[in-house]
């Protein structure tokens, strides 16, 4: 944005200064997030930078609150690092429990989604789908209704609700099981919660898709079946793959929901964090805090990554 | 159809995860909860093999009355507090417990004689005796030190803030006392509604100080951060920060709030017979003396005071620190567990209704 | 090709009307059916799950189905019947029940929720009720004089069937005088009027703040070149896909009195060591780090607006001779409406909503609307007056989802 060169002193000043108002947004941004990458270091057990941490003083820096992330929770952290050591790590340690708990749950809730919202956006995207506006607004409603009410209504309804699923208790048989404080309560919670965000972006990207192409492809000889696997699929997929990194995040970042339906065997990284953070917010808790940043920062470099391809895929150039 | 048979599979492991013999055990959290890991939940699992699930929360009342008439009870033992025994007694939600499944002291005392008077309820059986004290960070106040539960109210005197419960129960007595009343009458003043007001005006000099906290173990850290230079907070978890922490931390036991914290079995608790079996162990004279050795809570049975020694570090005597010693007894509040039991919904209305204004 | 009567038919000979109505119809429904399934899924995990929960804020059963004997009373005898030596018997009848069945703290706690005070009335009464010999009145009122008040007798007429306003009349800090009209509850005892005006006023803070930091940024990143925007569009994305809870705890770390915000200005002489700021438990911490979180969502509504505003428009405004000033209000901020209704709206909407942040910054004067509702369901356990605060607040929700339907279309949420 270069200034134009008649422009007056007061101007340019004006410029400069809103360059500088533009920078401490940005720095308000980002600073709060990339703050704690360096706290997470401190060899104290304080959230402010030591003096010795600012004169980068390598004794001020440790990985001590990652050690102990490790460990917490095991029944033998003082052990040997050998094979006990990580299967004590891998069977007991509280945020390995976490991890793959938000892992498993992340996973079929965003299968859930991705598979039912895609095929719904394949519909909503057709020009004769009738009550496609009521229709959108419902799905999108999870997105809007405050989470506070979804987690309640959630609570009494699957504190009600039991599916039939199967247990080995006794001998296999197949047994009536609450929804609430089981695996497919918070699976179905999460599925609904990120559904707006694949609807969006599969709608998104359907928007762009040139119809012609389908039928060009069965005037070609294809059957509706071909051509969707073969035309549609390939082109809507980076579309439907960063609807699904929504879904995940939504679910990996979901604590309300867990708070309310969830019993001790479903606790999951964020609900771990929310004890953390209202008990004692040790150093411990900006380790995950780093850990989930670089984790975001992955997801992003590959959500852009997908939107770039998409629109070169669709013909749309970037501006 | 690969998704559908990983879902299969996943939900059949969970199933099968499951299916192990093990109790869900909901408590206080904190160095609390790791007491009651070491003095009962180990040796239980290495005596029976049942695994058990400790489970936090901030007033473990709360959530087993929500399962219990949500019908959906996944708990089978919580840790609570008096007056909620008796009230969710009252309204049927909890197990009934007969006194004759307890053991008897070593001596052969029966255990209704040996636990100290109301430890054993209809439905609940005391572990332990605790206290919700003052503490202040000793490193703020290094020439006159604060002592009395008036201090804590003294603003002026006693600058910086303070923590503070963010409850009716515990709030309101310890503002009556601090205003003046004695321990022992604090009830009868505050079952009238000058009472009540008297104690939310005392409340009204510090509201603009207050940092409100819920769970037991944030009041030694906002003590450790600075945050606050005084709070309430429960005396074991003061303990805990000055003894095991060496932070500068100091207790005023002058109206200190007495209240006993006892074992519940909800109704409809998934694992029942198992859950008898570890309230009968984890009160026996020896658990309970066992579990003083690592907080500073007074065990509910006479015979286990005996055996109270050393903390785990092999040094503190245990005794000074115990909220029974009675160099500790200043003016103490013994909670009324039936006053709260009837008055805990409205007092608590009028407390947010004054939180919010 | 046309029949005898001119009128179109295909190849088959069927009307071609007809036939391409049929069509349609089938097209119609393909593709509802490709939408049915997700349909069906957010129905039934989602919609019934709120309205069960809603249906709660009117629908209270605890002393109706405890107190069988007093309701076929107040069923025989309207309203204004004198309490006679029938309604002590029924009263009589129902506590020695409720002592029997343990549901006098539950019938007590109900009736507690429109008479203060009235819950301890109950379980006295009940741990005596077996003693009671008639005349039941004289016996009752000898061991609780306040059970001839005719508040309590009102208040157990009112909650004698489960269908009530009741809990509502109590989200609106409304009770009923002894006369049984509706009045506002005393000084000092309104709590959720107070609530819910402090959730509009701090969504619309956090709103304009949105606006006001979002504005200039979006501007900047439309007109830099692509490959520079990008770059800074990393910067907005970044913390839109951050964890709520990291952000939150970044918060926490910068604004604690102990933190690196009160350290930095402690170190540059601002303020002094004893003078540090309270940040954080208060509603100054809960606007900082919600205006943070939520921020990305006006930044990109308004920069995908900004991108199609040509920027000739506001060089022929300046060679018209309009000032910047002028060409910017009357030729710029018009035709960034659209992104400004797009953004402020979703960030209103999802403000009202909020529940992580003011649990955990919030402090006493910082909470929300949705943490009084978490204390209903969690701490107090009336789960009517929360399903009733949940109503309202899902009211207004709704009709600012519906305003931005109007305005924005749903269909043109952007993520990204």
């Amino acid at each position: 944005m270069a200034l134009p060169t008649y422009a007056s002193p007061l101007e340019k000043a004006w410029h400069y200064s809103y360059l500088v108002i533009c920078g401490l947004i940005f720095l308000f941004l980002i600073a709060p997030i990339v703050i704690v990458i360096p706290l997470s270091f401190n060899a104290e057990p304080y959230f402010t930078f030591t003096e010795k941490m600012l004169t980068l003083d390598p004794e001020g820096y440790s990985m001590r609150w990652y050690d102990s992330l490790l460990t917490f929770g095991m029944q033998n952290p003082e052990s040997e690092r050998g094979a006990s050591f990580w299967s004590d790590f891998w069977g007991n340690a509280t945020w390995m429990q976490v991890t793959k708990n938000s892992i498993i749950i992340g996973f079929f809730a965003t299968i859930l989604s991705t598979a039912l919202g895609t095929i719904a956006a394949l519909g909503l995207t057709r020009p004769e789908m009738p009550y496609r506006k009521q229709i959108t607004a419902v799905l999108i409603s999870p997105m809007i209704v405050p989470i506070i009410i979804s987690a309640t209504g959630m609570f009494f309804f699957y504190s009600w609700m039991k599916l039939p699923m199967p247990s080995f208790e006794g001998g296999f048989h197949i047994e009536w099981t609450r929804l609430a404080g089981s695996y497919l309560g918070i699976i179905l919670a999460h599925a609904a919660l990120g559904i707006p965000f694949v609807i969006i972006t599969v709608t998104a990207t359907l928007s762009g898709f040139d119809q012609s192409l389908v039928r060009a492809a069965a005037s070609l000889g294809a059957n509706p079946r071909t051509a969707f696997f073969k035309v549609v699929m390939p082109l809507i997929m980076p579309g439907v793959v960063s609807g699904a990194l929504f879904a995940f995040v939504t679910s990996f970042d979901e604590v309300v929901a867990v708070l309310f339906i969830a019993d001790h065997t479903q606790q999951t990284i964020p609900r771990q964090m929310w004890n953390g953070i209202r008990e004692q917010i040790s150093p411990a808790i900006l380790a995950v805090a780093t850990i989930l940043v670089l984790i975001s920062i992955l997801l992003l470099t590959t959500v852009e990554l997908l939107r770039r391809r998409s629109e070169r895929l669709r013909g749309v150039s970037p501006q | 159809m690969k998704k559908a048979m990983m879902l299969t599979t996943a939900l059949i492991a969970t199933g099968f995860a499951a299916s192990a013999q093990e109790l869900n055990v909901v408590s206080w959290g904190g160095a609390y909860t790791v007491s009651q890991v070491e003095a009962y939940h180990k040796p239980f699992t290495e005596m029976t093999g049942i695994k058990v699930n400790s489970i936090d929360a901030d007033n473990p009342a709360t959530p087993l009355k929500a399962q219990v008439e949500a019908g959906n009870v996944s708990i089978d033992l919580a840790d609570i507090e008096l007056s909620d025994a008796i009230r969710l007694c009252d309204e049927g939600l909890l197990e009934e417990i007969d006194p004759a499944m307890l053991p008897a002291a070593p001596d052969g005392t029966p255990a209704a004689d040996d636990f100290v008077p109301g430890a054993i309820q209809d439905c609940a059986v005391a572990n332990i005796v605790w206290a919700t004290v003052v503490a202040y960070d000793a490193s703020k106040f290094p020439d006159n030190p604060p002592s009395t539960l008036a201090d804590f109210f003294d603003t002026e005197k006693f600058p910086g803030k303070r923590g503070l419960l963010k409850a009716a129960k515990r709030s309101l007595e310890m503002a009556l006392v601090a205003d003046g009343v004695p321990g022992s009458e604090v009830y009868e003043v505050l079952g009238t509604e000058e009472g009540v007001a008297r104690a939310l005006a005392k409340l009204d000099t510090i509201k603009d100080s207050v940092v409100w906290w819920e769970a037991g173990a944030q009041p030694p850290q906002l003590l450790a951060d600075g945050e606050v230079v005084m709070t309430t907070g429960y005396n074991g978890r003061i303990f805990n920060a000055m003894i095991a922490e060496n932070k500068p931390f100091n207790i005023i036991w002058d109206g200190a709030y007495m209240d006993y914290d006892l074992w519940a079995i909800p109704k409809g608790a998934p694992h029942l017979e198992d859950a008898k079996k570890f309230l009968a162990f984890s009160t026996d004279t020896q658990r309970l003396a066992d579990q003083a050795k690592y907080i500073s809570y007074g065990p509910a049975r006479k015979s286990s005071s005996a055996l109270v020694g050393l903390y785990q570090d092999g040094k503190t005597e245990m005794a000074p620190h115990m909220p029974t010693n009675p160099d500790n007894l200043i003016n103490p509040i013994w909670t009324d567990p039936t006053f709260w039991a009837d008055h805990d919904v409205e007092l608590s209305e009028k407390f947010n209704a004054w939180l919010a204004n | 090709m046309t029949d005898a009567t001119g009128q179109l038919t295909t190849a088959d000979g069927k009307p071609l009307k007809a036939a391409l109505a049929a069509s349609l119809a089938t097209r119609r429904r393909r593709a509802f059916l490709l939408v049915a399934p997700l349909f069906l899924f957010i129905l039934v995990s989602f919609i019934v799950p709120i309205g069960q929960m809603l249906y709660q804020s009117f629908y209270n059963d605890t002393f109706s189905a405890t107190a069988p004997n007093l309701v076929q009373w107040f069923d025989e005898h309207p309203a204004g019947s004198e309490i006679d030596e029938s309604a002590y018997a029924a009263l009589a009848a129902d506590l020695a029940l409720m002592k029997q069945e343990k549901t006098a703290g539950a019938a007590g706690t109900r009736i507690n929720y429109d008479v203060s005070g009235s819950r301890s009335m109950f379980t006295s009464t009940a741990r005596k009720a077996d003693k009671f010999e008639p005349p039941f009145k004289e016996a009752i009122l000898a061991e609780e004089k306040k059970w001839d008040d005719p508040i309590i007798w009102r208040a157990m007429r009112s909650a004698s069937s489960p269908f009530t306003f009741d809990f509502y009349l109590a989200a609106l800090d409304l009770t009923r005088d002894d006369s049984g009209s509706i009045v506002p509850v005393a000084e000092g005892q309104a709590i959720y009027k107070t609530l819910f005006w402090r959730t509009l006023s701090m969504s619309i803070e956090i709103t304009a703040l949105c606006l006001l930091l979002g504005f200039p940024i979006a501007h900047l990143l439309a007109v830099l070149p692509m490959r520079k925007a990008m770059l800074l569009m990393i910067l907005v994305l970044l913390p839109f896909w951050t964890s709520l809870l990291v952000r939150t705890t970044s918060w926490m770390v910068l604004l604690q009195s102990q933190g690196v915000l009160n350290d930095l200005m402690v170190w540059m002489g601002l303020i002094g060591d004893d003078g540090r700021i309270q940040m954080m438990y208060n509603q100054t911490g809960t606007i900082v780090a919600m205006t943070h979180i939520l921020l990305p969502f006006t930044v990109l509504p308004l920069y995908s607006v900004m991108k199609t505003i040509p920027p000739s428009y506001v060089r022929a405004a300046r060679s018209l001779g309009a000032t910047s000033w002028t060409a910017f209000r009357r030729v710029y901020l018009p035709q960034t409406l659209p992104g400004i209704g797009a953004g402020g709206l979703l960030v209103f909407i999802l403000a009202m909503g909020y529940y992580i942040t003011p649990a955990l910054v919030g402090g006493a004067d910082g909470q929300m609307i949705s943490n009084m509702i978490a204390f209903h369901m969690q701490k107090s356990l009336n789960w009517s007056l929360a399903a009733a605060l949940a109503a309202m607040l899902l009211a207004i929700v709704l009709i600012f989802f519906w305003i931005y339907d109007r305005l924005v279309g749903i269909d043109k949420m952007k993520l990204g």
